[in-house]
C-alpha cells in the first residue's frame, strides 16, 4: 500500500502548526465582530478542529481508493459533499452551545457562507494534493515493479545463455567414456571426473559470478581435455596470456561457447589437424580475447548463418555491459578469428 | 557379410568394433573419418553394410549417402539431430543413438540382417534430411574424382536435364541426381525461381528482362545469359521481385 504523506517525519508537525494558525486567524477575526472571547475560543477551535479531521479523513480515503477516471470531478464533488456535512455539523454544534446568544447566533449565520468557502478550498486543496501524491507513490511502485521484471527477465536471459550446453557435446562425451570402460576403464573414470567437474561449473547458479582469467583458462582447459579425448588425433591447442592479465576478472563462463564455436566451425569445415589458439592480454582498460580456429573459406559462407553461437555471445556482453561493439570476428587466410574485449570494472 | 565404419571420433568407432567382435558373420573392411573417406571405401570395397555417423566434417552422413548410386544397408548412429531423428521415425532404416547399448545395437543388426528390404527406405531419409538448416544452406555434388560443397548463394541457375538437375556456378556446371521440383522446394523461394519448366533462376541475377514471343520473356543475367521465361514462371517473378 501506498504511504501515506502524513507519515513522512515533520509532516504531522506541519498539520497541527497549520491548523493552529487558523485558529488564530479565525479567532482574531471573529473577535472584530464582537462576539465575546468565549464564543471566538469554542468557535475557532471547534471549526478547524473538524475540519482537520474532514482532511485527515479524505487523506486516508485516497491512500485506499483512487478513482481511475474523471479524477479532478470525484475531488471536486467528494469536497463539496465534505463541505457541506461540515458546515451542518458545526453550525448545528455551535448553535446548541450558544443558543441563548442572538448576537453570535446572527454572526454564525451570516458567516455561513464564508466558512463554507473556506471549507471548500481547504478540502479541495488536500484532496488535490493527495491525489496527486498517491497517483504519483502509485506510478513509482509500477515502475519499479517493471524495473523488477525487467531485471528478473534479464537474469533469466543470461542464465538461458550461459547454459547452453550443446547437447551434442554433452552425448558424445557419454558415447566415449562408454568406449572406453570396455578397453581403458582407468582412462574413463578420469574422463567421468572431467565431465562431471565441466558440468559443475555450467550448474552454478548465481548471476553475477565473476572469475579470475585464471580460474576461466583452468576451466577452458578441462572443456579442452574432453574435447581432446574425443578428437585427439585432430585437435591441437595452444593458449597463451600475459601475466598481467591472468587477475583480470571477466563474467564466468563466457569464453566456454566461444571456444566450442570455434571448435565445432573448425573441425566440421576442415579436414586433418585442427589447432585453436586462444589469447589473453590486457590493453589499456579492456581485457582482449582472441580465439581463433582453420576454415576453410569457400565453403564456410553457409555456415556462419546456421548454428554457430556467436550471437548469442553478442547477445550476452550485451546485457552484461551494454554495449554491441565488444565481440568482432575477422577472417585472416585461412583463419577465423573471434576477438573478445572485456571492459574491467572496478 | 562386408561393412565400414564411418565416423569422426576414433572412440565412437571403437565402440561399434567391440560389439561387432562376436559377430563372425560380419568382417570390417574399413574404418574412415570423413565422408570423403567413407565415399572412396564403399566404391573400393562395396560394403553390404555401413554404420553412418551424421554430423562429420565437410560433408554430413546424409550428403555422402547422397552421393552414391545405389547405397548398400545403413545403420546411423548419431548423438543428437533433430531433423535426423524426425527422418528415422517414419522410416525403417535403424538408427543408434549415442550412446547406445550393446543390445541395442544387436538389435539393429538383426533388423539388417533379417529383414533387409524393409531397411532399404534410405532415399526417404534423405529427403527429410535435405530440409535441415544445413542442407537447405548448401549442395553437395561429385565432380570428376572430387567432392564439391556449392554454397546456395554460389548458384547462377538451374536447369533441367532427364534424371539430373545441371547447377550452373561462377566455376562451370554440375550434374546432381535430383529433380527440379525438389529444388523448387528446398531452395529459398526468395532467392530462386522457377521461371520455366526446365529453368529455376537466382533472382540476383537478373539484369533485365525482354518480351519474347507472346506471353513469354526472356531474362538476361549479369552474365549474359538469356534464359526463356513462361507465362506462370513470369507472374511468380513478378510477385517475388515485388513488381
Amino acid at each position: 500500500m501506498a504511504k501515506s504523506f502524513l507519515s513522512n517525519k515533520g509532516t504531522p508537525l506541519f498539520f497541527g502548526f497549520w491548523w493552529l494558525l487558523w485558529i488564530f486567524v479565525q479567532w482574531n477575526v471573529l473577535l472584530k465582530f464582537g462576539v465575546t472571547e468565549v464564543q471566538a475560543i469554542v468557535d475557532s477551535y471547534a471549526s478547524n478542529i473538524l475540519l482537520g479531521a474532514s482532511c485527515i479523513l479524505i487523506i486516508n480515503n485516497m491512500r485506499y481508493y483512487l478513482p481511475k477516471h474523471e479524477k479532478y470531478w470525484y475531488v471536486f464533488a467528494v469536497s463539496f459533499v465534505l463541505s457541506c456535512v461540515w458546515l451542518l455539523v458545526i453550525r448545528t454544534l455551535l448553535w446548541l452551545i450558544f443558543k441563548n446568544d442572538e448576537h453570535y447566533l446572527s454572526v454564525l449565520k451570516n458567516s455561513s457562507t464564508i466558512r463554507f468557502g473556506f471549507a471548500f478550498l481547504m478540502i479541495g486543496c488536500i484532496s488535490t494534493i493527495s491525489l496527486l501524491w498517491f497517483t504519483q507513490q502509485d506510478q513509482q511502485m509500477g515502475d519499479n515493479q517493471k524495473k523488477e521484471i525487467e531485471r528478473l527477465a534479464k537474469e533469466a536471459e543470461l542464465y538461458k545463455l550461459r547454459q547452453q550446453l550443446q547437447p551434442h557435446f554433452l552425448f558424445n562425451s557419454l558415447n566415449s567414456i562408454s568406449a572406453l570402460t570396455g578397453t581403458q576403464p582407468e582412462k574413463a573414470r578420469h574422463m567421468i571426473q572431467q565431465l562431471s567437474d565441466f558440468l559443475r561449473g555450467t550448474l552454478r547458479k548465481e548471476d553475477h559470478h565473476w572469475n579470475t582469467l585464471q580460474e576461466e583458462l583452468q576451466y577452458l582447459e578441462l572443456y579442452l581435455d574432453i574435447e581432446k579425448v574425443r578428437f585427439g588425433h585432430r585437435l591441437q591447442t595452444v593458449i597463451e596470456f600475459d601475466e598481467n592479465s591472468l587477475a583480470t576478472k571477466l563474467p564466468a563462463l563466457l569464453l566456454q561457447p566461444v571456444v566450442e564455436n570455434a571448435i565445432k566451425f573448425g573441425l566440421y569445415d576442415t579436414i586433418g589437424e585442427v589447432v585453436i589458439s586462444i589469447h589473453a592480454k590486457k590493453i589499456d582498460k579492456f581485457l582482449e580475447i582472441s580465439v581463433s580456429n582453420p576454415f576453410d573459406p569457400e565453403t564456410a559462407q553457409p555456415l556462419q548463418g546456421t548454428g554457430f553461437g556467436l550471437p548469442s555471445i553478442k547477445r550476452r556482453l550485451f546485457l552484461l555491459f551494454g554495449r554491441n561493439d565488444l565481440l568482432q570476428t575477422k577472417q585472416d587466410n585461412n583463419f577465423f578469428i573471434t576477438l573478445i574485449q572485456i571492459p574491467e570494472t572496478v | 557379410m562386408k561393412c565400414v565404419i564411418i565416423d569422426d571420433e576414433p572412440l565412437a568407432r571403437t565402440i561399434v568394433k567391440e560389439y561387432l567382435q562376436h559377430h563372425s558373420d560380419i568382417e570390417i573392411i574399413a574404418e574412415c573419418n570423413d565422408g570423403f573417406e567413407g565415399l572412396k571405401a564403399i566404391q573400393q570395397f562395396q560394403p553390404d553394410l555401413i554404420f553412418l555417423d551424421i554430423q562429420m566434417p565437410k560433408i554430413n552422413g546424409f550428403e555422402m549417402l547422397e552421393l552414391i548410386e545405389t547405397p548398400p544397408q545403413v545403420i546411423f548412429t548419431t548423438a543428437f539431430e533433430e531433423f535426423a531423428i524426425k527422418a528415422f521415425e517414419n522410416n525403417a532404416v535403424d538408427y543408434l543413438l549415442k550412446p547406445f547399448s550393446k543390445e541395442r545395437f544387436n538389435k539393429a543388426l538383426q533388423k539388417v540382417l533379417h529383414q533387409p528390404g524393409e531397411t532399404k527406405k534410405t532415399d526417404a531419409i534423405l529427403e527429410t534430411a535435405s530440409y535441415s538448416p544445413q542442407q537447405a544452406a548448401r549442395v553437395v555434388v561429385k565432380d570428376g574424382g572430387k567432392i564439391r560443397i556449392i554454397p546456395i548463394t554460389q548458384i547462377q541457375y538451374l536447369e533441367a536435364a532427364d534424371d539430373y538437375v545441371k547447377i550452373f556456378t561462377a566455376d562451370g556446371h554440375f550434374l546432381k541426381k535430383k529433380t527440379m521440383q525438389y529444388f523448387e522446394q528446398t531452395l529459398l523461394q526468395q532467392q530462386f525461381v522457377r521461371i520455366h519448366r526446365s529453368y529455376i533462376i537466382n533472382i540476383q541475377l537478373i539484369t533485365r528482362m525482354d518480351a519474347y514471343e507472346k506471353d513469354s520473356y526472356l531474362a538476361i543475367l549479369s552474365t549474359g545469359q538469356k534464359l526463356p521465361v513462361s507465362k506462370t514462371g513470369y507472374s511468380k517473378l513478378r510477385e517475388v521481385l515485388g513488381m
